[in-house]
This record gives C-alpha cells, structure tokens and sequence, in this order.
C-alpha cells in the first residue's frame, strides 16, 4: 500500500500539523512515512500546502504532481491541485470559500462542511481534525487508535486535555463527510 | 686587576638571568629591535612563573606573529587571518580549565579580524588577548595598517596618512573597554626595562584574571617596527615616544571590570 | 530493546545525531533553510546534559574557525549552513584541510550563485567534491538521501573524518533539509574524556605534558620543498580514500538498460521516474551516490559495458555529470538533465529527459 496525499489551503489552517499527525499515526503502525511542507515565502500568510505518503515500503520522491488523495481547503489549491488527482483518485474539500467546485468526473469527490462544524462545535482550531476524520473515513488508512497516539505525538503536552475534544472532531468528520 | 677568564664568569652563583624554560632554542625570526622578541620571553616568563606550560594553549595567526609556535614551548594553533578570537572561543569552550591565549597584530586585530575581536570580547570568553599595535603591516613590507597614525607613511599610504582618503585610524582597544564582557584593559610597551616590567605584571594579570572566569582580559602593548618604519632602532623607539604613545597613550585603561582612565 | 522511532525534520535529525553521537561542539550561524540545526540544538540544552558546547557565532567565518579551535584539541566538532555561507566559511575549511583536522559540515544546498534562493539545488557539487576554498584538498562528501540517513550520516561522518584526519561534509539540500520521515535514532553515546581523546589524538592541543614535546596545528611551511611533501603526503591520503570509503547503492540495476546517476533528493525523484519507467516496460536502473567524493567511478565505468547509456540527474547546471562521464570513459552515451535555481524537477520531467535524450538519442 502506498497513499501519496496533498493537503492545501491557507495558512493557519493546521494544514502541515494536519499532515503531521496523519504521518504520525502511520509511523505509530510501522509504515514508512513522508512529510514534504512547501516552505519559503509562502510559509507566511499565503497558500500553505503539505505533501504526506504513507506507504508499506520504501518511499521514493516526496515532491510529486499525481496524488491519489487531494485534500482541498480553499480556491487556489483547488484551482492547482484538482487536475494533479489519479484518475480514479479521492478529492476532498470544504465548500467554505470555494466558488469553483471541482468539475472532474473520473475522480471521486467529497465534501465536508468542516468550517462549520468547528464553528457548531464551539472551537475553531478543530477545524483540520475534521477534515481529517472525513478522510480517514473514506480510506481508512490508519488505525483511530494510532490517529490518536500520533496526535499526542505531535501536540505539545500542555493542550493534552484538548486531545478529547479533537476526538470527537474526527467522528464528527467520520459522520458528516458526503460523496458527491 | 687580573684577567678573568670566560669560565670563571659562567657559574650558576653568577647567574643573573636566563632564558625561560618555556620557549623552545630556535632563533627569534624578529628583526633586530623589534618589540615583539620581549612580547613573547614576557609571556613566556609568566607562563613559566605561573606553572601553567602543561595548561596553556596559544593562537598565533597571520602576520609577524604567525611563527610564535616556532619559539614557546607550549601547544599552540596557528589561525587563519583575524580568526584567533574565534579559535580561541572554541578551545576555551571546549576546556574551560585551561589557559588560552591569542598574541595578534594590529592588521590582525584591528582589521580583518574586527568581528571576531569584538564579539568574543563582547560575549565575555575568559581568555587572554594580547595585541601588539605597530601601525604597520611589518610581514609583508611595510604597508598601511588601521592603527598607522595620521600623517605616518607606509607602503600604501606613501605620502603619509591622509585621513581624508584613508580615514582615522582605529583606537580598538578604548572600543574594546567598553564592552561588557571585557574585564581588564591596559595598554602598554616593551621599549625600556621600566616599561618592560609593567607590561610582564599586565600579561601576568591577564593571565590571573582567567582563574577568576570574569571575560577578556585585553593587553595592548604599544611597539615599534623599524624596518617598516624604516628607522633605526634607536630611533624608532624615540619616535614611538614622540608620535605613537600620545595618540595611544600607555597605562591601564579598565581594571577589575571599571574603567579607569578618563 | 524496543526500537526509538521519530518523525523528524532532516535538518533536525542532524542535530539530535550530533548530541547522540557525543559531539563536543557545534558552530553555526543561521541561514535558510538549515537554522533548524542550531534551533533544535538550543532547545535541547545538550550543555546541560551530555556537555555539548553549542554557540551561535557572529557569522560563518567566525563558526568555521571556532571549529577549528575545537577540532584542533581533538573535540569532534561540527557546524552547518547553506550556500552561501558554506562560500564564506571556504577560507576555514582550506586551513581545516591543510592543518589536517576532523570535523563535518553539513551543507543544506540552496540555488545561487549570489543570494539566489532558499529553494533546493544541488548547485554547489563543485564546490563540495572539487576542494572549495583555495590549495590542493578534498574533503569526504556524503549525500544523504533521507532523514534516516541525515542521522546515520554524522556519526558515519566523524568516524570518518577522525580516521582520516580530514574535514567530512554532509552535502543536504532544503527537501532533506525540510522533509519530515521515521527515524530509528540510535543510542546516546557518551562525550569521550580527556584520556580517551589524547590517546585518539596525540597531535591534539590540549596543553603540553612534560612527556611530549609541543603540539603545533598549523597549515603553514614556508620551505616549497617541505609544503610539496606534505601535498604529496595529503594526495596519498586521499588516494586510500578514494580506494576504500565509495559508497554508492545500486536499485535494480542487474537488468538495467538504462541508468539513471544521481544523489540525495534527486535519487528520491529518480526512484519515482524509474517506476513510471518500468511500468511502461523500459528496464531503468539507478546508481545513487551515498559518496560524491570519493566518487563512484569504477562502478559506473563497469555499468558502461552493458548498458545503452546513462542520465545523471541533479539540480543543477551539469557538475556531476562531469563526473560520470569521466568514469564511463565514452564506453556508452551520457547525458544530463536537470532544473536550476531552486525548481525542483517532476518525476514526469525525468522520465521525458531519458526518453528524449538518451533512448530516443
């Protein structure tokens, strides 16, 4: 098994602790991981986007322009990233703030309204926990249990107690996330 | 009176002076006059004095210092142009229990290695730095250092210092005392035995001061350079009095961490 | 023992490689994109618990020369950078080299010349492999190709530069530099006492015992006649080097008909095209670098002789190429590709540029 996935959006967004903790629960089953950020001016404010491959064996390049998942959080990265999909691939977005909805058809296409939901939910910043759960329902690639040892792997001791809560942002995901 | 022959003359009860243990038996590459073959026997002295000769490590680099390993009987490092401080920063480090030295000149020290003279001096590492200020460039002829004084000709300044050109040399070692982590400046020379027992109690401090872990002690020794003077000993010692030390004037300038001189 | 994994930065990766390994020393300053390095080095505190000296220095010059003070008391000392701090600290690394001292470098190679970027490049091959800074030397080059081995590759690194009394460098570049992956990290070894190092190092000068004569570090000999030997006495050096420390893996190259050469985060992109390639059914091999000097020639030069000709893939303008062709001796076509300035080449590109140049050529 090999996932190579794109994760984009804005920065502040928790795009690349996202991709993190997707790195980090497939380092906790033995999978060989990647975590290849877009770095340089972009790092502040503009477009911010992650590139993670989880895979059984030896990874090759972690810069890639054909992803099996791309996961879309706002106008530009749909406009770069929607063409670089496989065919037959997996794209998921969050319709806030996206005009142009993605128009492929030999592509299976997801939504999420995770904006709003975090917002429901009362914390803004669980945001990219429920994109997370919304992906990991349609391929469920690691293990909840390791999703959730990889997020006490990569959040800082002291927001531990908001592990509960990033856990039920992950279900919410789980249960809302629509095909299209 | 009858002849005394030579042996009579040679016993130990004779024995005045003797050249210290701690430098090696090759021959001073020095021109004869220099100030800097009394630089190295003083530090040499102290270090024989302290009993330190197994815990000292020197920096010599480039310039008429560049062959200091050749005659101290100690370990030593020869560094690159203006990276002595830096040197010597990383083997105090490395082993602060030791007693580390550099023994630079003023192109050295002054010039290309401002920087690293300035910010081990400012990042206060407990080292001895002793600065021989000729204002002039004597391994490679003669040329314009940054503390040849106005007027004063050298190679590259054949018509004498002209500021307007040129700019002002640099008083580093007033700069220096300023900086925190410096805790002894003085300035002094090796012209004169007065002056040559004051400059050894200086770098005898200085040395002292390292037990104390309290930052750079900072020893400038003023001194001449009659073949890049091109003046005859005698003389360029009597010129160094006249023009050089009212423009760096000797004694101490911060002792104990405070400055003294006004 | 349960195996320590991580996921880690490369550039961190480096820095806890440094602490375990029992580094005495690091050096730097920083510069995009390697400042990880001394951050991760700061956070961890290692003066604090193995002894570690770490500075952040008023520049390049200065750390460089730090190192040489370390280095020359026997301390395994190290510092980082990137491009265009590795060319200011050229001056120190010449004196390093001519004074024989060990220490490793790590260069997170960014695009020049000049400021030019903060984007990966692999432009500063010459500079690596070739000398760098002025007088006859070479100093030991590693390409690591993944976090695991920016890890792997420090300790190999002082080993190797203690064995040889030569300056090694880690030549990186801002995707290995960047990139997160698993790491196994190996055990904390502890800093070497004073004995162990005198007797590791009896050039080292840590103070004069009444037992020795005096150790000088210089790379000063103003007598031609005696500098010639000791350049003679630096080539045999570099010589048993070359005979016994290349380092190179070989990926499927045993029923190649095509070659791809290349090194570090351009092995990674090769690794990609090369499963492009063979699902189309055109049989590719890769010869990855893990040495860039000593430089695998022997290899490639045997490879020549059985394949239709070779594609030495970097990021840059065609150094290593230069290279590769003088180790295939004209025996088989070899062409370069490569993007410059910090664009990183597509797996896709790759796979067109052997196409296009060397098959279809």
């Amino acid at each position: 098994m090999t996932e190579e996935i794109i994760i984009a959006g804005f920065g502040g967004q928790g795009v690349l602790s996202m991709g993190k903790i997707l790195a980090y629960s497939g380092l906790m089953q033995g999978q060989e991981v990647a975590w290849m950020p877009s770095y340089g001016p972009e790092m502040r404010g503009g477009t911010s986007n992650v590139t993670v491959i989880i895979s059984d064996d030896r990874i090759s390049s972690p810069i890639l322009t054909q992803y099996d998942t791309a996961i879309i959080l706002n106008q530009q990265s749909m406009d770069k990233f929607e063409s670089m999909v496989k065919p037959r691939g997996m794209l998921l977005f969050d319709p806030n703030g996206i005009i142009h909805h993605p128009q492929r058809k030999d592509i299976n296409i997801y939504k999420i309204d995770a904006t709003e939901l975090a917002a429901e939910m009362g914390n803004v910043k669980i945001f990219n926990m429920v994109i997370l759960g919304a992906y990991l329902k349609i391929k469920p690639i690691v293990k909840l249990e390791n999703v959730i040892k990889g997020l006490k792997k990569s959040i800082p001791e002291r927001n531990h107690k908001l592990l509960p809560l990033n856990e039920q942002a992950i279900n919410k995901g789980m249960e809302k996330v629509v095909k299209i | 009176m009858s002849e005394i022959e030579l042996k009579d003359i040679i016993k130990k009860e004779n024995l005045v002076y003797e050249r210290s243990k701690v430098m090696t038996d090759n021959v001073l590459s020095f021109c004869p006059g220099c100030g800097h073959g009394t630089a190295h026997r003083l530090v040499a002295e102290v270090i024989e004095e302290m009993d330190i000769q197994s815990e000292t490590i020197g920096v010599s680099p480039v310039g008429c210092s560049v062959l200091m390993y050749n005659f101290m009987d100690i370990d030593m490092q020869q560094a690159a142009h203006g990276r002595a401080p830096a040197v010597a920063t990383a083997i105090k480090r490395v082993m602060p229990e030791k007693f580390v030295f550099t023994y630079q000149g003023d192109g050295d020290l002054a010039a290309i290695g401002t920087a690293e003279t300035i910010h081990a001096c400012n990042r206060g590492e407990n080292i001895t730095i002793i600065f021989i200020n000729n204002g002039i460039y004597g391994m490679t002829g003669g040329q314009m250092a940054p503390t040849t004084l106005p007027g004063m000709p050298a190679s590259t300044c054949p018509f004498g210092r002209d500021v307007e050109i040129m700019g002002n040399p640099l008083k580093i070692t007033e700069l220096i005392s300023q900086l925190a982590g410096v805790y002894y400046v003085t300035r002094q020379s090796v012209h004169t035995p007065r002056n040559v027992r004051s400059a050894k109690k200086a770098i005898k401090k200085a040395f002292e001061n390292q037990k104390l872990n309290r930052g750079v002690s900072f020893i400038e020794i003023v001194s001449n350079c009659n073949s890049g003077w091109k003046l005859s000993p005698v003389a360029a010692n009597k010129w160094m009095e006249e023009n050089m030390f009212p423009f760096y004037p000797l004694g101490d300038i911060k002792v104990d961490g405070e400055i003294v001189s006004k | 023992m349960e195996k320590e994994l991580r996921l880690m930065k490369g550039n961190e990766a480096i820095a806890e490689a440094a602490i375990r390994s029992g580094a005495d020393a690091y050096f730097g300053y920083p510069i995009t994109p390697q400042s990880e390095v001394i951050e991760y080095l700061m956070l961890q505190k290692p003066y604090e618990t193995t002894g570690m000296v770490v500075l952040q220095a008023e520049s390049e010059v200065a750390a460089i020369n730090m190192v040489y003070g370390a280095a020359a008391c026997g301390r395994m000392a190290m510092t980082s950078s990137s491009s265009p701090g590795i060319s200011l600290k050229q001056e120190g690394i010449s004196y390093i080299a001519g004074a024989e001292l060990p220490c490793l470098i790590l260069n997170v190679v960014r695009g020049g010349p000049g400021l030019g970027t903060i984007q990966p490049s692999q432009s500063d091959y010459f500079q690596s492999t070739k000398g760098g800074g002025h007088g006859d030397y070479r100093l030991i080059v590693l390409a690591p190709a993944s976090v695991q081995e920016m890890f792997d590759f420090v300790e190999l690194g002082f080993d190797l530069a203690f064995k040889y009394r030569n300056p090694v460098m880690i030549q990186s570049d801002g995707i290995i530099g960047q990139m997160m992956e698993k790491v196994e990290l190996g055990p904390q070894k502890p800093r070497r006492k004073p004995e162990d190092i005198a007797k590791q190092c009896p050039w080292a000068t840590t103070g004069k015992p009444v037992t020795r004569g005096h150790n000088i570090i210089t790379s000063l000999d103003l007598v031609a006649a005696n500098q010639e030997k000791f350049n003679l006495k630096l080539i045999e050096k570099y010589k048993t080097i070359r005979e016994k420390e290349v380092r190179y893996e070989l990926i499927n190259c045993d029923d190649a008909e095509y070659i791809l050469v290349a090194y570090g985060s351009s092995a990674r992109l090769c690794m990609k095209a090369m499963d492009l390639l063979r699902a189309k059914g055109i049989k590719v091999g890769i010869v990855r670098l893990i040495t860039l000097f000593p430089f695998p020639s022997k290899i490639l030069n045997e490879l020549a002789g059985k394949v239709k000709g070779f594609l030495a893939v970097e990021m840059s303008a065609g150094q290593m190429v230069e290279d590769v062709e003088l180790a295939v001796k004209c025996k088989a076509p070899v062409e370069h590709f490569g993007r410059l300035g910090g664009m990183i080449p597509s797996p896709e590109e790759i796979v067109e540029a052997l196409e296009q140049k060397i098959i279809g050529g």
